[in-house]
C-alpha cells in the first residue's frame, strides 16, 4: 500500500499526487516513470515521475483525467491509499545541447514539465511550446510559466490561446534562428510526427517520448512495442524516449488506439456506477 | 503378523482422469481435470509394479522417490506419501498438474512398454492437493541469523526460498509484480492451475517466516550491492526468461496481433476475462489463429476458446508430432474444439477497414533434415501461400532472457544474455547464485525448482561453512 501524503489540484481534471514511496525516492529520475495499480480490480496505468525527495521519501506524479483510472484516482484524498505502485521504469532522459526546445500537447505535458525543470536546473537555456486544441485543455500554464524558461510559446488550434496553429510553428522559427540545439516532444502522435519533421529538416535532433499501452512495464509482454529505426523496441525498457526522426508514428498510432472501444465502456460503467452510489 | 507380500495388479487399465466435458470447460476458466479421489489413487498405485530398479526415478528431474510414495499410497499412508515426495519436490500440487511427464517419469515407466504407465503425475497432484487435509506442519531450524535476498518469485524462486526458511535463513523474496508465482501465475491459466494453488505454497512460504517485497523491480529499485550493504549474505536470481520473441513479419504490431505474454498476462494476472469488473480489456476475437506449438501457444489457444472464440486455429511450422507442448495439453486443445493446422509458416498480418487485423497470409512448409535440437527441419515450400482470416492472432515462439538481469548484479552472461552458472547455481559473482529460466533459457517448471534447491543447498553450504 502507498500513502498518498499530499493532493493537489492545477485546474478542473489535473492533480498531482505526493505519495510515501521511500524506496523508489532513491531511485527516481526524470523521465523515468511508475506504474499504478489503483485497486484488486484496477488497471496498471504509467505515470511519469514529476519529483522525488529521497530524504522524505516521497515521489510524485501528475496526471490528467482522460479515462476510467485517472478518473478513479482524481477521487482519491490525502490519507488514501494506492494499492500497488512499481518503479522506477524506463530509462531517464539525456538531452544534449545547451539550448533545447521542450515541446509538449495534451497529457504530455505532465511528462514534459518535469523534463523541463530537470533542463532548467541543469543550468541550460530552455524553450517551451505548449499545444492544444483548445485554452481548456491547456494543463499546467501556470507552472511552466514559473520555471526560469528563455521563452515560453503556446498555440491553440482554435486561437482560444497564444498562437493560432499547431506547435511546428514556433519550432519552425527556433530552428531558423539556429536557437537550439536539440528538442524533445511529449503529446498526441501527430504533434510528435510533426516536431520531427520539423527537426529534421533543420538538421536538429530530437527526442520523443513515446507513450504506448503498457502491461507490465518490464519488457515482458511486448504490448509497448514500437518501431524504431526499423527494429521493434519496447518502450517500457529500450525507452520510453527514442531518437524522433527514426519512429514509426502510425505504427504508434494504431497500437494505441487498440482498445477505444474497451476505454469508453469502462468509463460508461464507471460512471454509471458512481451515479448509483450518490 | 506375517507380511503379506505385496502383488500389483496386473493388466488393470489406468485410471482414467476426471475431467469436465470438454464442450462446456471450453467456454469457462473452470479447471479441466478435477483429479484423482482417495478411490482412484489406490487403484492406480495398486498398478505400480514396484520395481527393484525403477525406472521412472531415473527420469525425474529430481529424483522423486515413485515408488516409495506410491507404496505409502497403497497403505493409504497419505501423510507420509505426501512428506516421500515433498523431500524432493516441493511444488507436488504444482508438477503434478505441469510436468512433461512423458518425456519424464512415465515416458520411463515400465508399464509404459507395453501398455500405459502409472499415472504418476495424477497420484502426485492429488497428493499435494491433501497438504491441508493431512495437516503438514514443515518444521524450521532455528534462526542462523543470515539473511538471502530471491530476485523473482516464480518457481525458483519460490523453491530456492523455502529451502532456505527450513534451514532457519532470514529470507526475503523481490518481486517485480503485485503478486507471487512467476509464470505460475501471469502465464499458466487458471483452467489447468487453479491460482489458489499457487497462493497456498506462497502463504506456506510466509508461514515459514519468508518475507514477499512486491511491485520491487530488482535493477531498478535497487542492485545486488545495495542489498549486501544492507545485510545481505547472498543472492539468489530467478527472473526468468520472460522477453518475447517476435516473427519478424510485416503487420505484427497491427492491433489484434498480441504476443502470447501479453495474451495471457491480461487474461491471467490481470483478469481481463471479467471485463469491465476488472479494467483491464483484451480483444475477445471470434476467429483467432495461434502461432506456435509449445505449451504457451496451447495455454492462448484454449485461453481464446474460453473468452468465447468462435474458431481458433494453431498454426504450427513442423506437424504435431514435433510439438513441444506436453501430450495432455495437445490432447486437450483438440478435443476443446482447437483446429491443428501443420507446416505452415506466416508470411504477413494485413488489416481490415478498422485497422485491426483481418487476414494472415501464410506458407506451406515441409520438413527437411533434423536440425540442432534433433528436429527437422521446417522448409518453406515455394508458391504455396495462401491466406486465412482472423480477428486476432497470437504469436507464441518463444522468449529471451530477461533483461534486468544484467542490471541488478555483476554476473556473467553468455551470449545469449543467460547467467553463467556452476552446476550449484554459483555465478560468477561470490555472493550471488542464479537458476531456473534466467539461466537454462525457458524451460521446465521442475527444472527451475530443482535448480533453486540445489542453489539453496550451495549457499548454505558456503554461508554455514558445512
Ligand atoms: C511512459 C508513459 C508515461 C506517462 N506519463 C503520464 C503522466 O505523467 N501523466 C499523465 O496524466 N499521463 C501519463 N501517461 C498516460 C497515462 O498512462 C494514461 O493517460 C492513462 O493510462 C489513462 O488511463 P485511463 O484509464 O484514465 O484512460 P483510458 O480511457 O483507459 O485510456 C485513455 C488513453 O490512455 C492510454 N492508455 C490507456 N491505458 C493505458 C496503459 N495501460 N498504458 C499506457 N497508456 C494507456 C491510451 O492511449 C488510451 O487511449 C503516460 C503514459 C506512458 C506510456
Ligand atoms: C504460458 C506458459 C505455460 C507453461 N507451461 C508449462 C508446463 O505446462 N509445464 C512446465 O513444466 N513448464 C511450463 N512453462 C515453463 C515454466 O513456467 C517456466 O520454465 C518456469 O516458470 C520458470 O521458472 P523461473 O522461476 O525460472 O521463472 P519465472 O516463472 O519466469 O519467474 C520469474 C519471476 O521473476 C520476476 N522478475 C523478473 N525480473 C525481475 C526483476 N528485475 N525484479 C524482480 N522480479 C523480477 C518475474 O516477474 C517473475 O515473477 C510454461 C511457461 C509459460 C509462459
Ligand atoms: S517404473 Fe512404473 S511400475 Fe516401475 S516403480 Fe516406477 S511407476 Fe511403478
Ligand atoms: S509494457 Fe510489457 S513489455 Fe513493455
Amino acid at each position: 500500500m502507498y500513502k498518498i501524503l499530499k493532493k493537489t489540484q492545477f485546474s478542473e481534471n489535473v492533480f498531482e499526487f505526493r505519495v510515501h514511496a521511500p524506496r523508489m525516492a532513491k531511485k527516481a529520475h526524470a523521465g523515468q516513470f511508475l506504474m499504478v495499480r489503483i485497486n484488486e480490480t484496477g488497471e496498471r496505468v504509467p505515470f511519469t515521475f514529476a519529483n522525488w525527495n529521497p530524504e522524505e521519501g516521497w515521489i510524485e506524479f501528475i496526471f490528467m483525467v482522460i479515462g476510467k483510472t485517472t478518473e478513479c484516482l482524481s477521487k482519491l484524498e490525502e490519507g488514501d491509499e494506492i494499492q500497488d505502485i512499481t518503479g522506477p521504469l524506463g530509462k531517464p532522459t539525456e538531452i544534449e545541447g545547451d539550448s533545447v526546445a521542450v515541446i509538449g500537447g495534451g497529457v504530455g505535458l505532465a511528462i514534459a514539465y518535469p523534463v523541463a525543470r530537470m533542463l532548467c536546473e541543469q543550468g541550460k537555456k530552455v524553450y517551451v511550446i505548449m499545444g492544444a486544441r483548445t485554452k481548456d485543455l491547456l494543463i499546467l500554464f501556470e507552472q511552466f510559466a514559473a520555471l526560469p524558461l528563455e521563452e515560453l510559446f503556446v498555440t491553440t488550434d482554435d486561437g482560444s490561446m497564444g498562437e493560432k496553429g499547431v506547435v511546428t510553428l514556433p519550432l519552425a522559427r527556433l530552428c531558423e534562428t539556429d536557437s537550439i540545439d536539440s528538442a524533445f516532444a511529449v503529446g498526441p502522435v501527430p504533434m510528435m510526427k510533426f516536431s520531427a519533421r520539423t527537426c529534421r529538416e533543420h538538421k536538429i535532433p530530437i527526442v520523443a517520448s513515446l507513450n504506448p499501452i503498457m502491461v507490465d512495464g518490464t519488457g515482458m509482454c511486448g504490448c509497448c512495442r514500437v518501431e524504431v529505426g526499423g527494429e521493434t523496441m519496447f518502450a517500457c525498457v529500450d525507452g520510453p524516449d527514442f531518437n524522433a526522426d527514426l519512429v514509426d508514428w502510425d505504427d504508434l498510432a494504431h497500437r494505441q488506439a487498440s482498445y477505444r472501444a474497451e476505454e469508453a465502456v469502462s468509463k460508461k460503467q464507471y460512471e454509471e456506477d458512481c451515479a448509483c452510489q450518490k | 503378523m506375517p507380511e503379506v507380500k505385496y502383488r500389483p495388479n496386473i493388466g488393470a487399465p489406468r485410471t482414467p482422469a476426471n475431467e469436465e466435458p470438454a464442450e462446456e470447460r471450453a467456454r469457462d476458466f473452470r479447471p479441466v481435470d478435477t483429479g484423482y479421489t482417495k478411490a482412484d489413487a489406490i487403484a492406480e498405485a495398486n498398478r505400480c509394479l514396484d520395481c527393484k530398479k525403477p525406472l521412472c526415478m531415473e527420469g525425474c528431474p529430481v529424483g522423486v522417490h515413485i515408488p516409495q510414495f506410491i507404496e505409502k499410497i497403497r497403505e493409504e499412508d497419505w501423510a507420509g506419501a505426501l512428506s516421500t515426495i515433498k523431500a524432493d519436490n516441493l511444488l507436488p500440487s504444482v508438477c503434478g498438474r505441469v510436468c512433461p511427464q512423458e518425456n519424464q517419469c512415465e515416458g520411463k515407466c515400465i508399464l509404459g512398454k507395453k501398455g500405459d504407465p502409472v499415472a504418476i503425475g495424477q497420484l502426485e497432484r492429488m497428493l499435494g492437493d491433501m497438504a491441508d487435509e493431512v495437516g503438514e506442519a514443515p518444521e524450521c531450524k532455528p534462526a542462523n541469523g543470515h539473511k538471502v535476498a530471491i530476485v523473482g518469485s516464480g518457481p525458483s524462486g519460490i523453491a530456492c526460498a523455502g529451502e532456505l526458511a527450513r534451514e532457519g535463513f532470514d529470507v526475503t523474496v523481490f518481486e517485480a509484480f503485485f503478486t507471487g508465482g512467476g509464470v505460475l501465475t501471469y502465464g499458466i491459466p487458471e483452467f489447468r492451475l487453479p491460482k489458489a494453488i499457487v497462493k497456498r505454497e506462497i502463504e506456506g512460504l510466509e508461514q515459514l517466516g519468508v518475507h514477499f517485497e512486491y511491485n520491487s523491480v530488482a535493477g531498478r529499485l535497487f542492485d545486488a550491492e545495495e542489498l549486501f550493504e544492507e545485510g545481505f549474505d547472498a543472492l539468489y536470481l530467478a527472473v526468468g526468461a520472460g522477453l518475447p520473441r517476435f516473427l519478424h513479419v510485416k503487420g505484427e504490431n497491427l492491433p489484434g496481433v498480441y504476443c502470447a505474454n501479453e495474451y495471457l498476462t491480461r487474461t491471467n494476472l490481470m483478469k481481463a476475462y471479467e471485463f469491465p469488473v476488472y479494467d483491464t480489456p483484451i480483444r475477445h476475437g471470434k476467429n483467432v489463429v495461434v502461432f506456435g506449438g509449445g505449451n504457451v501457444a496451447m495455454d492462448a489457444a484454449r485461453t481464446a476458446l474460453r473468452l468465447g472464440a468462435e474458431k481458433v486455429t494453431l498454426a504450427y511450422r513442423r506437424t504435431e508430432a514435433e510439438m513441444p507442448a506436453r501430450r495432455a495439453e495437445i490432447h486437450h486443445a483438440k478435443e476443446e474444439g482447437v483446429e491443428i493446422l501443420e507446416l505452415c509458416n506466416p508470411l504477413r498480418f494485413l488489416p481490415g477497414p478498422d485497422g485491426f487485423v483481418s487476414t494472415i497470409e501464410l506458407q506451406r512448409m515441409e520438413l527437411g533434415e533434423p536440425d540442432a535440437s534433433g528436429r527437422r527441419r521446417p522448409i518453406p515450400v515455394e508458391g504455396s501461400e495462401f491466406a486465412i482470416p482472423c480477428d486476432v492472432a497470437i504469436t507464441a515462439i518463444g522468449t529471451r532472457a530477461n533483461p534486468f538481469a544484467k542490471l541488478c548484479a555483476d554476473v556473467e552472461l553468455n551470449r545469449w544474455g543467460l547467467i553463467e552458472t556452476d552446476e550449484e547455481g554459483r555465478t560468477s559473482n561470490p555472493k550471488v547464485w542464479a537458476g531456473g529460466d534466467i539461466v537454462t533459457g525457458a524451460a521446465t517448471v521442475i527444472l527451475a525448482m530443482g535448480a533453486g534447491k540445489t542453489a539453496a543447498a550451495s549457499i548454505k553450504k558456503t554461508i554455514l561453512g558445512e
